[in-house]
């Protein structure tokens, strides 16, 4: 490589680079989980999914030798995981919160389990596209290599605002997510659609998993999740229930991830323990800013355990 | 009155059932009889690429060894955790000699279960034990590894081509800073002018922020590291696919990118404890303080990678003989650190066996971070 010396301008590329990769899982949990509680329910268990997934989609990717099949098989691991989920809660007066919170556990545990052998070998990366080779800057070139899962999720929130908008399957899951009376009133199966939609959410939080593991940062090991499962539960609440700005709080919460180590990088040491707290400071600051005392979750679902 | 703890209530109401009707029935008095038995405790899993696997690969050195039974526990936190760990191979598993190997182990966990044990033997990787300090049951050992990271300096600073090195870290501890300093050392045995940029990420296991540091130091156009966190395969990977060079930490990362690895400070515990165990089987003493460097057999290097210069070969070849002759000194006056302040005068110098570097809180002139 080229040792260009761009100095503080490593800041704001740095940003804009971990905007992109450390975002992916984020944005990923978050839409799973802005899908499930559309529809009237919490799953808290997502970053036990989201741990199996990185293990799964690690494994399998390892044993077969390709990344897509990895992310499959992670995808399906953690719908296995949002339909158990699913599956409980239609029980009778059964806690959404605390079955979630016993799957996340759960779901940690049993990837740590399984994921003993997979730690060491090295397994295929999934393909990224090159949308920096304009610039002559490697560190351009870096910042802009776009892996194909953050395209997809743009696509998918872009997808899941206007499925909620304007289709018949998003107005039956809001009915469902805002009153389970009117729901059944009108013939559809509340505890069904809920079911499938914490299966989906489940499903696009193993892909978050996967994507840790199979591309940023790449490897499976025990601490591979630093609480972004949890993280993008909190995210869903931040963007309101709503798909797009779950892409641009993933985005926030990306970037700010990436202040600590560009500061430092460019000379800036004393208080990295501070930088490191960015992103909850701005999640402070942005919650404050944002809410009101009377439009306070006005756009929650109804039926949601946290509003009831 | 000290309320007893769960492990304490468990431990008495067994031991009088015990007495009472099961006898010689219950599992730890069997695991009593077995001879030696050992605790191994780690802080992240013993299989990282990194700081808990050497330990662990010791540990299934001693596994080996004739009798003498091997418990381990992996993921204890640096909390009460690892109190109540200790307790547990204590009590029920019947260990005598326990390695609990993280730095923050030892105090206040280990110090206050010592007094309260007489009979055990606390080995701790990395603390500084001091006699008039500590209890006489707990002991501290650890390699002069900074020696590797001076080698690895020595490598890096032949293979930078824009003179800039780059150090991921977890925390600003004594250890790590001598690592830092080394490395930096090293390569400026090659060219004066190279500098190290450190980035610490402040925990020993973060992977994504491993991953941002080395592309942030990728960014400035750093283009050999190393690191110093628990499991080195993160920092490896990411800088391996930026197109940086490597020098390897802890373990030898070398297959994970095999020609952009030049050389790396391996730990060789399972010599160390070996030896360790031996003498307790013998009926001696473990020293309270042990220490040793690449020639002791504590640590050893990586073999040069395939990118490794003759120049580089020569030099490394040269410095690593110079070291294995004992009394080697990596800091020599007149150095300041990066603040300035003086940290050796003229002549003086500090060896690798001097205890002063095993207290150190400054990063030298070149090195590019701050230690808070």
């Amino acid at each position: 490589m080229t040792g260009a010396d761009i100095g503080w301008w490593g800041v704001p590329l740095a940003i804009l680079g971990g905007a992109i990769r450390v975002s992916t899982p984020f944005l990923f949990v978050s839409l799973g989980e802005c899908l499930t509680e559309r529809s009237g329910r919490i799953n808290l268990g997502l970053e036990g999914t989201l741990v199996f997934g990185a293990m799964s989609g690690y494994a399998v990717a390892y044993e077969t030798n390709s990344a897509w099949l990895g992310v499959l098989a992670a995808a399906i691991a953690g719908s296995m995981f949002g339909l158990f989920h699913g599956w409980i809660c239609k029980l009778p007066r059964v806690n959404d919160i605390a079955i979630g919170i016993a799957l996340m556990l759960f779901g940690m545990g049993l990837a740590f389990f399984f994921g003993k052998p997979y730690i060491q070998p090295v397994a295929p990366d999934l393909p990224a596209f090159e949308f920096g080779a304009w610039s002559s800057l490697p560190q351009m070139q870096a910042a802009l290599k776009v892996n194909v899962l953050f395209l997809v999720g743009i696509v998918l929130a872009i997808a899941m605002a206007w499925m909620f908008r304007a289709t018949r399957l998003g107005l039956t899951i809001r009915v469902v997510g805002d009153s389970t009376d009117s729901a059944r009133a009108l013939g559809i199966n509340p505890d069904l659609v809920r079911l499938l939609a914490t299966g989906a959410g489940g499903a696009l939080a193993g892909v978050a998993g996967a994507y840790l593991s199979l591309y940023y940062p790449g490897s499976w090991n025990e601490g591979i999740s630093s609480g972004q499962g949890l993280m993008a539960v909190a995210l869903v609440i931040f963007a309101r229930w709503n798909p797009i700005n779950c892409f641009w709080a993933a985005l926030m919460f990306g970037g700010a991830g990436a202040l600590g180590p560009a500061l430092q990088s460019v000379g800036v040491s004393q208080g990295y323990y501070l930088f490191y707290a960015a992103p909850y400071v701005l999640t402070l600051v942005v919650l404050v800013a944002t809410s009101s005392g009377r439009g306070l979750l006005a756009s929650a679902p109804g039926s949601l355990s946290i509003t009831k | 009155m000290k309320t007893p703890t769960r492990r304490q209530f468990l431990k008495t109401t067994s031991l009088v059932a015990g007495a009472a009707a099961l006898g010689s029935a219950l599992p730890f008095s069997a695991a009593r009889a077995a001879g030696l038995t050992i605790g191994f405790i780690y802080v992240g899993p013993k299989d990282d690429y990194g700081y808990n696997q050497a330990h662990a690969e010791g540990a299934a050195a001693v596994k080996a060894m004739e009798g003498v039974t091997v418990v381990e526990e992996e993921n204890v936190a640096e909390t009460v955790d690892v109190q109540k760990s200790m307790e547990s191979m204590i009590n029920f598993d019947g260990a005598s000699l326990l390695f609990p190997t993280s730095f923050g182990y030892f105090d206040p966990h280990i110090l206050a279960l010592a007094p309260k044990y007489p009979d055990v033997r606390f080995e701790h990787c990395g603390g500084l034990w001091s006699a008039d300090k500590h209890p006489k049951n707990t002991g501290s050992y650890f390699g002069y590894i900074g020696m590797g990271q001076f080698l690895n300096g020595i490598a890096a600073g032949h293979a930078t081509k824009s003179k800039k090195i780059g150090f991921v870290a977890a925390k600003p501890i004594p250890q790590v800073l001598l690592n830092i300093n080394s490395f930096l050392l090293g390569a400026r045995t090659v060219d004066p002018s190279i500098t190290c940029q450190v980035i610490f990420t402040g925990e020993w296991s973060l992977a994504v922020k491993e991953a941002e540091a080395t592309n942030a130091l990728a960014d400035q156009g750093v283009d050999v590291v190393t690191c110093h966190v628990d499991g080195p395969k993160v920092v490896m990977e990411t800088a391996a696919g930026r197109g940086m060079y490597l020098c390897g930490y802890h373990a030898n990362q070398s297959p994970l990118a095999p020609d952009k690895y030049l050389t790396g400070a391996e730990w060789n515990w399972a010599n160390v404890y070996t030896g360790m165990v031996k003498t307790v089987q013998s009926g001696g003493t473990i020293p309270n303080f042990v220490r040793g460097g690449l020639a002791e057999g504590f640590i050893k290097m990586s073999p040069l990678g395939p990118a490794v210069s003759d120049a580089a070969r020569k030099q490394f070849t040269e410095t690593h003989d110079a070291i294995m002759k004992g009394n080697y000194a990596v800091i020599n006056g007149p150095m300041k650190d990066n603040k300035g302040n003086v940290i050796a005068t003229a002549g003086q110098s500090f060896v690798e066996t001097d205890v002063a570097l095993e207290s150190m809180d400054y990063l030298v002139d070149g090195v590019i971070g701050s230690t808070s």
